[in-house]
């Protein structure tokens, strides 16, 4: 079955606003917030969720202040078109990798956002882990050194 | 029964190949799977993979691990303090690599 855009009314998207600036808030808080009662605001988060609108709540951790070294770094793979579905489901199996997307530009290409401790295990990992997948022709991988933004898609109230 | 020469010169499965690389992370699309094809691409590379790999001991620890060929690691291993790099690099590399296949190919037929 297609999927099919759900309709939102001006309450749904300020409460997901809300929910995207601090999703522990109360269904109280951000009711008192909008000008509604409590059960409505649990109503629609159930329903939002029940329709997959709200795929999950999720926890952006600072890796630094948990002593926790990574890089992040995008990677560039070239496959045979055929076999492009097959390896982007592969790479998506990984714990190193995070997102996994195609694109079509000259020549069809995956691109996924892998995470690793250092430069070597990155490599150790594209090298034994990801090189090795059939019909891999060639692999581009650019490391991340600075991130200035990094937030979900925001509603707009 | 495998002889020591008929091990190393045996093709290894595909995910213990040697996998080419420019840079961390930039895969050639180049790999071998045997001593035979590793000197057939020593040949045909981009030379910046060579230099990558040598310097970092790619290439010995795969011959050492992978074909179990301790001789070769060593002679690999040997081309360090040389400093070679481009085509002189891989002259050496190829020289070094070709000379040990004929040397295990002669030893299977003796």
């Amino acid at each position: 079955m297609k999927n099919q855009a759900m309709i939102l009314d001006d309450l749904d998207l300020k409460i997901l606003q809300a929910l995207q600036e601090n999703a522990k808030q109360t269904y109280t808080e951000i009711g008192s917030q909008l000008g509604v009662a409590h059960s409505t605001v649990y109503d629609r988060i159930k329903r939002m969720e029940e329709q997959g609108i709200i795929k999950k709540y999720t926890t952006l951790l600072d890796l630094e202040k948990v002593g926790m070294k990574q890089i992040t770094a995008i990677m560039t793979v070239f496959t045979d078109p055929k076999e492009s579905d097959n390896v982007a489901m592969r790479l998506s199996q990984f714990k190193e990798v995070l997102e996994v997307s195609t694109s079509l530009s000259e020549e069809l290409l995956i691109i996924a956002k892998v995470v690793a401790e250092d430069q070597d295990k990155l490599h150790s990992f594209i090298a034994q882990s990801v090189a090795p997948l059939p019909r891999v022709l060639r692999i581009r991988t650019s490391i991340i050194t600075k991130k200035y933004k990094e937030q979900g898609f925001s509603v707009e109230k | 029964m495998m002889t020591p020469a008929s091990r190393i010169l045996r093709t290894v499965p595909r995910e213990n190949a040697f996998y080419f690389f420019t840079s961390i992370g930039n895969y050639t699309g180049e790999s071998a799977t045997s001593l035979e094809e590793f000197v057939k691409k020593v040949k045909e590379v981009n030379v910046k993979s060579l230099e990558f790999h040598l310097y970092r001991g790619d290439f010995e620890k795969w011959a050492s691990q992978t074909l179990e060929d301790k001789d070769l690691a060593e002679k690999i291993r040997n081309l360090h303090s040389l400093n070679l790099a481009g085509d002189s690099l891989r002259d050496q590399l190829y020289f070094t690599a070709s000379k040990r296949y004929e040397k295990l190919r002669s030893e299977l037929h003796e």
